[in-house]
């Protein structure tokens, strides 16, 4: 079941050492790289229909294809390393195991897309993997393979630089990343009608995750088919799927993308813990809707799979709910998280998440009454498609899928 | 003027951080981290220095610092325990480490201990699902918590 592109070396010991990752094929892809022409680097990434891991599921070619051509201005690459989405925690493998692979990846893409100078912005409580960081980065540097020339002979001058933020998942949405890279508070920016790239202080950009970055060099080295005889024709690949709460294994997993949810669960993930019963999972990251054992039992880890089931497959980091957990309870845990991230910019964001929050702690002290729940669906309806960023509509995702499918356990705390 | 500055060390990290980047507008969450090393809170005399710096107005600098949770407004006690409270680590015993620091030390979040060696602050997802409940001492992350683990953790600190 699993398939190691991007996990390859996570086993190795000390695969974080310039040394090792050297020894295991790191920076092979280079060559081959150069060899090419930047526009070919970005149609063969587009040939390989690689797409974001970071949770949107875009294609990540055409992305790379949106940097204007011919500008005067420095173009960057900002990697999107902040990694907050409850469920979520691939990212930090790669800088914990692999950070030479992610520093490979930076330079395919800087090529690719002439960039210079590339940010890797990391969630601030990443205090070892951001150290670890950059250590690789330092390591790269003293051996020249980043610096003023790539790997000591080719003529393209790269920097990199570890950006720590600091506690705001918000950051994680590209534009308030860059408005905070940028040192002001993370508040996300007003989209453009047609596509763009970014833009940092006013110069092209282009933001991608972390995992996405890594699976490049496999692609530059083994062309776009050796990437696409993985997956599903429309979600070709792999990625790193993770899953958490009460199951024998948590942990994260690499795998070509069309398993099934729960095969995973109970293969990769070993299954519940003794004497659980599945309830019901959230699929990737908390801002997906949730999916009932039912669903889960039909549920197949691809992107479209995940849509004709009324769900999205997110970041790949599952989170598993037991029979004994009250989903009020669930529902509460996780509007309590957005009411405390949201950035505060948009008002039915801002004030969206604290109502819900209220009127779920009102229903857990037993005051609640089946009104609340059309309340709670309303205020949802006033979160989506009316806010600056998907922040509050994936609240509304979240929230209106619990309590449209688990309505009953609501009930049970209704005195009336 | 600011009563706070610089150390030599951090005043050196300060100017590399500043070649980094195409503007210095850029430096101010690495300048604001470089305070909360050299304090352990981030107090306002810093943020007008930080603002001095940068070229910015002390108030420019305040809204950053208090939009973002990981920066401490005050002093804390010299321990930080920051323990996940979102839903994985629910699922798995958040609570009943939360209610095992209050039993063992005495404090609930928000709060330092009377000795100020400890601060217990409950934070949202720290990404370290697999290995929930967890929390994270002074910035080490401790995964796969235990009662018996917890205990460590803190005769640990009180050498």
């Amino acid at each position: 079941m699993i398939t190691k592109i991007v996990s390859k070396n996570f086993d190795i010991p000390n695969s974080h050492k310039l040394e090792v990752a050297l020894a295991n094929g790191r920076y092979s892809s280079i060559d081959k790289l150069f060899s090419m022409a930047p526009d070919d680097v970005t149609a063969e990434v587009t040939a390989s229909g690689l797409r974001g891991k970071g949770g949107g599921g875009a294609a990540c070619g055409p992305k790379w294809e949106l940097m204007p051509k011919n500008d005067p201005r420095p173009a960057y690459l900002i990697v999107n390393g902040d990694e907050s989405e409850p469920g979520t925690f691939k990212d930090r493998q790669i800088f914990e195991y692999d950070p030479h692979l992610l520093i490979e990846g930076i330079i395919c893409t800087c090529y690719a897309i002439n960039a210079h100078h590339a940010y890797i912005y990391i969630r601030g409580e990443y205090k070892f993997f951001s150290d670890r960081l950059n250590e690789a980065i330092k390591e790269a540097y003293q051996a020249g393979i980043i610096g003023d020339k790539i790997m000591n002979k080719y003529d393209f001058k790269l920097d990199i630089t570890v950006h720590r933020g600091g506690g705001a998942y918000i950051c994680g949405e590209k534009s308030a990343l860059i408005e905070s890279l940028e040192g002001k508070r993370g508040h996300p920016r007003l989209k453009p009608h047609g596509k763009e790239c970014e833009w940092f202080f006013d110069n092209p950009a282009t933001v991608n995750n972390v995992e996405t970055i890594a699976s490049v060099p496999n692609i530059v080295e083994n062309g776009a088919a050796g990437y696409t005889k993985y997956g599903t024709a429309k979600s070709p690949g792999t990625m790193l799927f993770a899953i958490s709460g009460p199951v024998k294994n948590p942990g994260v997993y690499e795998m070509a993308y069309g398993n099934k949810m729960i095969d995973f669960l109970n293969i990769l993930g070993g299954g519940m813990i003794e004497g659980k019963k599945l309830k019901a999972i959230i699929p990737g990251g908390s801002s997906c809707p949730i999916l009932t054992a039912q669903e889960v039992e039909q549920a197949v880890l691809d992107y479209e799979s995940m849509w004709d089931i009324g769900s999205t497959l997110g970041t790949g980091g599952m989170i598993v709910i037991d029979e004994d957990t009250s989903m009020v309870d669930v529902a509460k845990n996780l509007i309590e998280f957005y009411h405390h991230e949201s950035c505060g910019q948009c008002t039915p964001c801002r004030e969206g998440t604290g109502w819900i929050d209220k009127i779920l702690e009102k229903i857990l002290c037993g005051d609640g009454s089946s009104e609340d729940l059309n309340t709670i669906l309303d205020v949802c309806s006033t979160m989506n498609g009316k806010t600056i960023c998907v922040f509050a509509p994936a609240v509304k995702d979240i929230i209106e899928s619990i309590v449209k499918k688990f309505p009953h356990e609501f009930k049970t705390y209704f005195k009336n | 003027m600011s009563s706070f500055k610089f150390t030599p060390e951090n005043e050196v990290k300060f100017q590399e951080y500043v070649s980094r980047y195409p503007l210095i507008d850029s430096v101010m969450l690495p300048a604001l981290w470089l305070v909360q090393e050299q304090e352990a809170w981030v107090s306002p005399e810093a943020m007008v220095y930080v603002a001095d710096k940068l070229g910015k107005t002390p108030i420019q600098v305040y809204e950053v610092a208090t939009f973002y949770t990981m920066f401490n407004l005050k002093p804390i006690g010299k321990h930080h325990i920051e323990l996940c409270k979102t839903l994985s680590c629910m699922l798995c015993g958040s609570r009943d480490i939360k209610k095992y620091i209050k039993e063992s030390i005495g404090i609930e979040p928000g709060q330092t201990s009377e000795d100020g060696l400890f601060h217990l602050s409950e934070v949202e997802c720290l990404g370290a699902c697999g290995g929930a409940p967890m929390f994270a001492l002074d910035g080490v992350y401790h995964e796969k918590l235990t009662t018996q683990k917890v205990d460590e953790l803190i005769k640990e600190c009180k050498k």
